[in-house]
């Protein structure tokens, strides 16, 4: 695919994967927690909770990508303190990530929340009387059976992530090689004269990308979903 | 071992206060739905926190909420057979089985395991998934996976409320080995009196959160004061004896010195076993009536006449020869009280229109 994408083509791609999948691998776990206390837990300001979760799906994205820089900028407090760690995310392919992250992050709560209610919690106190701990409940039981539901929220976190695009830009700029994703990538070549032609080589890669991962999310939900219905 | 419960909880407009003993074999919680025993079962189990507790077995406190101590469900180490059994639909009939098993402190070894599957035959299914098991299927896998997780006392809320008649006497009999075999007690939510005459040691009946009585199986059921059901479900618990099978499909069978006629019971002569009549089915002749299809007609004497609702009465008789007695329950109208005058010492015949023999529906061999 390099030789018919060419070295820079194919930098955007590597990057928008990279970009992505970490993206999807750091946000599952936060979604997961999440979305466990959105669904279990009775706490004051649940609902203010859940507004904020959300509210990446409601903004623009340009305005998520602007508080991202205003908090995270190297002048500002927060990203001057990472940035001497040498975590900062300004302008680099990290920042790149937390913004796909932050704008995936709600579908991928949703998902896992859906599939978390649709599990009884009458079979975890069968397996507590059973003697299985807290831990235990949650890694035999409760775990796979909300399986299929992590799945298709890190398949629509990581299709979200592939086709951001406003928050990245305005957050981490448009940088070949550090920050331009695919979606940028297409941006920055219908820009100048003569760019169709690879924008077009761009374009067939996200469409292929995109109906390759809906495949296989679809090929392993079904397998899923066989083994909890036991069928 | 003895389980001793001590329970109190406020619901909104319901007091629960409940405190028994359960000795070892099968004692039933017998009350009407919403009377507070699954709330008890939950208790005992862990699964819900009363506001005051004290549950003991044998000696092992699981719950003192005075010194603050509630062991959790998975510590208490009781085997709990749901009414809707809760199998875990991800895994096998055998990884069902051996879930409770393998986080045992003394894990049930493999012939404990072969013997319980045998038990309940279970053999044929252990490559099956819960989706794919009938009613009394799953019931059968829910009874063996409580048993196989070690427990020190069974739990079982209601186990056959949801099975159909023919499912539920498939099943009885599987409670009745447990009774008989195990020596760890087991306590059985039931609202069923049928259920709860087949298969209790003890029974403890709970009305409106309170225990109202305490006794044996023929104590509770055929005291009207403390059946909690009430009249409608009233009736007398007879030990019995098969005394002979006839040609004609019916057996003959002896209670309390008194000669019974049942359909034919599956069982060899000279067994015990236990009868229930039910107070409905009870009818009451000053003569002894004549051409009549009923084949049980016992001389009886009342022994207490106690109104029952607006115009009703539960009648308490004598039966049977002098030594052997046993009580009988009549449920008649108002009406017929006074129309056949009816008082303690009153000598008069009982039709008994209907005898159950161990098995859950009634008989009829009229």
């Amino acid at each position: 695919m390099e030789g018919w994408l060419g070295p820079e083509l194919w930098q955007a791609v590597r990057l928008s994967i990279r970009v992505s999948a970490w993206a999807t691998v750091v946000a599952m776990p936060l979604a997961l927690l999440t979305a466990w206390a959105l669904a279990r837990w009775a706490f004051p300001g649940k609902q203010i909770v859940n507004g904020i979760v959300h509210l990446p799906l409601i903004l623009p994205p340009v305005v998520t990508g602007y508080l991202l820089l205003v908090v995270l900028s190297p002048r500002a407090p927060v990203g001057g303190f990472l940035a001497d760690l040498g975590m900062g995310f300004a302008f680099r392919w990290t920042g790149a990530a937390l913004a796909a992250g932050i704008m995936g992050f709600p579908l991928m709560v949703r998902a896992i929340r859906l599939s978390l209610e649709a599990v009884d919690p009458r079979l975890e106190a069968a397996a507590a009387t059973l003697g299985a701990s807290r831990m235990r409940r949650f890694a035999t039981i409760t775990l796979p059976l909300i399986l299929p539901g992590m799945l298709a929220g890190a398949v629509l976190g990581f299709a979200k992530a592939m086709g951001e695009f406003g928050a990245t830009i305005t957050f981490v700029s448009n940088i070949p090689g550090e920050t331009q994703t695919m979606p940028l990538a297409i941006y920055a070549f219908l820009q100048v004269p003569g760019g169709e032609d690879a924008a077009l080589r761009l374009v067939i890669v996200s469409v292929v990308i995109a109906m390759g991962a809906l495949l296989v999310s679809e090929w392993i939900a079904r397998a899923l979903a066989r083994r909890v219905a036991g069928a | 071992m003895t389980v001793s419960v001590d329970l109190r909880h406020r619901f909104e407009g319901f007091t629960l206060a409940a405190r028994f003993e359960a000795p070892a074999g099968l004692t039933a919680l017998f009350g009407r739905s919403g009377s507070g025993k699954s709330t008890v079962v939950n208790a005992v189990a862990g699964l819900l926190r009363p506001d005051h507790a004290r549950i003991e077995i044998g000696g092992r406190v699981l719950a003192d909420t005075e010194r603050g101590l509630w062991l959790p469900p998975e510590k208490r180490r009781i085997g709990y057979i749901f009414q809707d059994a809760r199998l875990f639909p991800h895994m096998s009939v055998r990884q069902n089985l051996d879930y409770g098993r393998k986080l045992a402190p003394v894990p049930p070894g493999r012939a404990e395991f072969d013997r319980v599957v045998g038990m309940l035959g279970l053999e044929g299914l252990l490559a099956r998934r819960p989706a794919r098991l009938s009613g009394g299927e799953t019931s059968r896998v829910a009874i063996g996976r409580a048993l196989l997780a070690g427990p020190e006392m069974i739990l079982a809320d209601e186990p056959l409320a949801a099975l159909d008649e023919a499912r539920k006497a498939e099943i009885l009999p599987y409670f009745e080995r447990l009774r008989d075999e195990l020596s760890i007690p087991i306590l059985y939510v039931s609202h069923a009196a049928g259920e709860v005459a087949r298969l209790a040691t003890s029974v403890v009946a709970i009305e409106a959160g309170r225990v109202s009585g305490q006794g044996s199986a023929a104590q509770i059921l055929g005291d009207p004061g403390l059946t909690p059901l009430g009249a409608r479900e009233a009736g007398a618990m007879l030990e019995a004896r098969v005394v002979a099978h006839h040609a004609d499909g019916l057996s003959e069978v002896q209670a309390g010195g008194q000669v019974l006629w049942v359909p034919r019971v599956d069982r060899p002569e000279g067994a015990a076993l236990r009868v229930h009549v039910r107070a409905q089915d009870v009818m009451l002749a000053l003569v002894r009536p004549e051409g009549i299809s009923a084949l049980n007609v016992i001389p009886a004497v009342v022994r207490d006449v106690r109104p029952v609702g607006a115009d009703g009465a539960l009648v308490q008789l004598g039966a049977g020869m002098a030594g052997a007695q046993s009580t009988l329950l009549a449920r008649v109208t108002a009406r017929s009280v006074s129309a056949l005058g009816l008082r303690s010492g009153l000598e008069l015949f009982a039709v008994l229109k209907a005898v159950s023999v161990a098995r859950d529906q009634a008989a009829r061999p009229d």
